[in-house]
């Protein structure tokens, strides 16, 4: 049966969205036409309709740390959180570094959530991820994984980021970098600046992320190969973007939600829940972030979604585990700067959605007909509390833990099924 | 801020940095650490002031003297004291710190003396236990007890008048949690701090800090009331931060040739122990300016006021 989605907010003009099956048919202003005879029609008044997300850089943890997260609680927390489909990073345990554990990623995920959201796995770049040898990417991509990436263990060497660049190319694979010089600040606990002198821990200079970024956008020049910049946090790697971008060099770049609501001064008093790498910069880069999301310097969001078990957080700051979990709240939080003017509603769709699409050559909701019917109902007026009991990732670590938030994601379709 | 009935009460759970601290709170704290300084004299040196309390000694790093300065501390007020340290404790098993910590109260201390290698530590149990935290030393970020016994110490030669004088602190202040308590509570007090090493050992953000900062120790010498060395710990050149010790030493070690150029009446501390020939010369470490023992028993004093007032808080 066609269902009609009556009235609801698309970019602020309230429409009337009529899906069949699997595909979208139209959308149009409420009152255009009248609803078709036989249709289901949903009420959607005060609700605003938005395409399905697509988070392009998630940790499931499964195989190997299921304590933190499965793949199912990771896909709950998707499916709540709007996102119809996830790139899961490859530092599990075994790595993704073989056709075995892509297959059974998505094994594991068609069991539990046959209708999506869909995980794409991002196969390692190099073999256990130790930056010594390729990974078997003809191997991987066959099996089916949607990019290459050494995230959590950055490749220190020039030459081995070469060879990944370039034998990933012959796949059409593309390879995501997380920029970070190992041997600038070994051991670092948070950003290097002002709060971490004051608070006596080590920390990491900007300049360890912008010059792997450096270094990769010159070696995406020279090989005339593209590479993507995973979660930039500082201004000094968007303006190495910006110039690559001018310079017409084939480089696209993501960064978080949380880079663009907190800074380093959300570690004072040693708060080891707002640790996370790469680590919350200053409020400079903070602005210079949000600047590179409305002028396109930056692509697109992801959460860097990275579960922890609260005993791996609930310690001394230079002991806690680096990461926040961020698929449940993503919506809720950058929702939050399009309230307050930061960024558009439609560059919300860009940023989460279009751009990741195009990327990543995930299929991606335009309510064009055809289109597939995947979309999520929110409520910007909705408050609620993450807890142990609204969280729906096994990782409660979000530093917006038992904090009150406005807007949450009620209703979600995929493919035209609503899933919740 | 004075106390409007003249009663001054002491408000805090927990001792975790000097920057809690009010100039009232550490004027109070200095005056009670002095009515203990006669006990050391007396032959039987005990008061029996916490008969009956328990200290618990924590102490997840290396220390003999800050330990030991505790623990007679404590057992001079008659309180009994049980040391742990990381061979002896769980942590080594792989217990977290958090557990470790709930399994210490579990035994009902009135107060845990906390040394640990991460910064932060402290406050980390201060949050999560009922019991009186004492920060002995955490990572490079505070010392507390420290800086109030250089109080002490300062105290007994210049009075109360603070206000106007210069102190100096020399060496690794990046790696230091010795400065960073000391440029708090300094500057809380009024006294101009200046800070003076290479700058491969001094902390990012400087430029924020409410101290002059010198990259040569003549310079920084120049009329100074104190200088404040501190100890090299010998690693720093080992991870590349110095060329050689020699060097160091050339360009930092605390000399008589430079403390002519400070004010004629001026005095030397150190936290202990010393590198002699590295960050300070013999020549100065043993001359009548130096505080360097004085400041030994002044930390009995003040880490026995310090536990009074945390164990008899209401």
């Amino acid at each position: 049966m066609d269902t009609c989605i009556h009235n609801a907010l698309h970019l602020e003009a309230p429409v009337d969205l009529l899906f069949s099956g699997e595909h979208i048919v139209s959308m149009t202003p409420v009152g255009l036409q009248p609803i078709p005879e036989g249709v289901r029609v949903i009420d959607a008044e005060g609700l605003v309709l938005m395409p399905s997300f697509i988070d392009a850089h998630v940790h499931l943890r499964e195989p190997g740390f299921e304590y933190k997260e499965t793949i199912a609680s990771g896909l709950a927390a998707a499916l709540h959180g709007g996102f119809s489909d996830v790139c899961c990073m490859a530092n599990t345990r075994p790595v993704n570094d073989c056709a075995a554990v892509t297959r059974l990623i998505y094994e594991k995920a068609k069991a539990q959530y046959p209708d999506g959201p869909f995980v794409h796995p991002i196969g390692a770049a190099t073999k256990q991820l130790l930056g010594q040898e390729l990974a078997p990417m003809a191997e991987l991509h066959e099996a089916g994984v949607v990019a290459i990436s050494n995230d959590g263990r950055p490749i220190a060497s020039t030459e081995m980021m070469r060879r990944v660049m370039e034998y990933a190319a012959d796949f059409g694979l593309l390879v995501i970098d997380h920029c970070e010089d190992p041997t600038l600040a070994e051991h670092w606990v948070m950003n290097e600046g002002v709060v971490s002198g004051k608070l006596g821990v080590k920390g990491q200079p900007v300049v360890g992320e912008a010059l792997q970024a450096a270094r990769d956008i010159m070696l995406a020049q020279y090989l005339h190969l593209p590479v993507h910049i995973a979660h930039v946090s500082s201004a000094m790697t968007v303006a190495l973007i910006r110039f690559a971008k001018e310079a017409g060099i084939a480089v696209t770049a993501e960064t978080c939600p949380h880079y663009l609501l907190l800074d380093d001064s959300a570690l004072e008093g040693f708060n080891s829940a707002c640790r996370v790498s790469p680590p919350l910069r200053s409020s400079e880069d903070r602005d210079a972030l949000l600047a590179a999301l409305n002028d396109g310097t930056i692509d697109i969001l992801a959460t860097d979604h990275a579960p922890h078990a609260l005993h791996e957080k609930m310690t001394a700051l230079d002991q806690s585990l680096p990461g926040f979990s961020g698929l449940d709240l993503a919506v809720t939080l950058t929702w939050g700067l399009v309230r307050e003017n930061v960024i558009a509603e439609d560059a919300l769709h860009r940023l989460w959605c279009r751009r990741p699409g195009e990327i990543f050559r995930i299929p991606t909701n335009g309510f064009a007909k055809g289109d597939f019917a995947n979309f999520f109902l929110f409520d910007p007026h909705e408050t609620w509390t993450p807890n142990d009991e609204t969280l729906y990732s096994k990782g409660k670590n979000t530093p917006f833990y038992g904090q009150e938030l406005s807007g949450r994601v009620r209703h979600h379709f995929i493919h035209g099924k609503q899933l919740f | 801020m004075m106390n409007t009935d003249n009663r001054y009460l002491w408000q805090h759970k927990d001792l975790l940095d000097c920057n809690q601290l009010s100039c009232d709170d550490v004027f109070h704290l200095l005056d009670l650490a002095r009515s203990f300084q006669d006990i050391h004299k007396r032959p039987v040196r005990k008061i029996p002031t916490l008969q009956g309390r328990t200290v618990v000694l924590f102490f997840v790093e290396n220390s003999t003297r800050t330990k030991t300065s505790f623990d007679v501390a404590g057992k001079r007020l008659s309180a009994d004291t049980h040391a742990l340290s990381l061979a002896g404790s769980s942590l080594n098993k792989g217990e977290s710190l958090l557990d470790t910590g709930l399994t210490l109260e579990a035994m009902h201390p009135d107060v845990i003396v906390v040394r640990h290698s991460s910064s932060g530590t402290a406050e980390f149990l201060a949050k999560h236990l009922s019991c009186g935290i004492v920060n002995a030393g955490d990572g490079w970020h505070a010392h507390p007890t420290q800086a109030l016994l250089d109080c002490y110490s300062l105290r007994t030669v210049w009075g109360d008048a603070f206000a106007g004088k210069t102190l100096l602190i020399l060496g690794d202040i990046a790696h230091s949690r010795v400065a960073r308590s000391n440029v708090v509570l300094w500057t809380k007090l009024g006294v101009s701090v200046r800070l003076a090493g290479p700058r491969t050992l001094l902390p990012p953000g400087l430029s924020t800090w409410p101290v002059t900062v010198f990259n040569s120790l003549d310079e920084a010498i120049e009329d100074v009331d104190a200088v404040m060395c501190l100890r090299l710990q010998l690693e720093r050149q080992q991870a590349g931060l110095l060329p050689s010790l020699a060097e160091y030493s050339k360009r930092f070690c605390l000399t008589s040739k430079h403390m002519a150029k400070a004010k004629p009446d001026a005095v030397v501390l150190h936290p202990g122990p010393l590198n002699r020939g590295l960050e300070i010369a013999d020549g100065v470490a043993d001359s009548a300016k130096s505080l360097i023992l004085n400041q030994v028993q002044a930390g009995v004093c003040v880490r026995m006021a310090i536990l009074y007032l945390l164990a008899t808080r209401k």
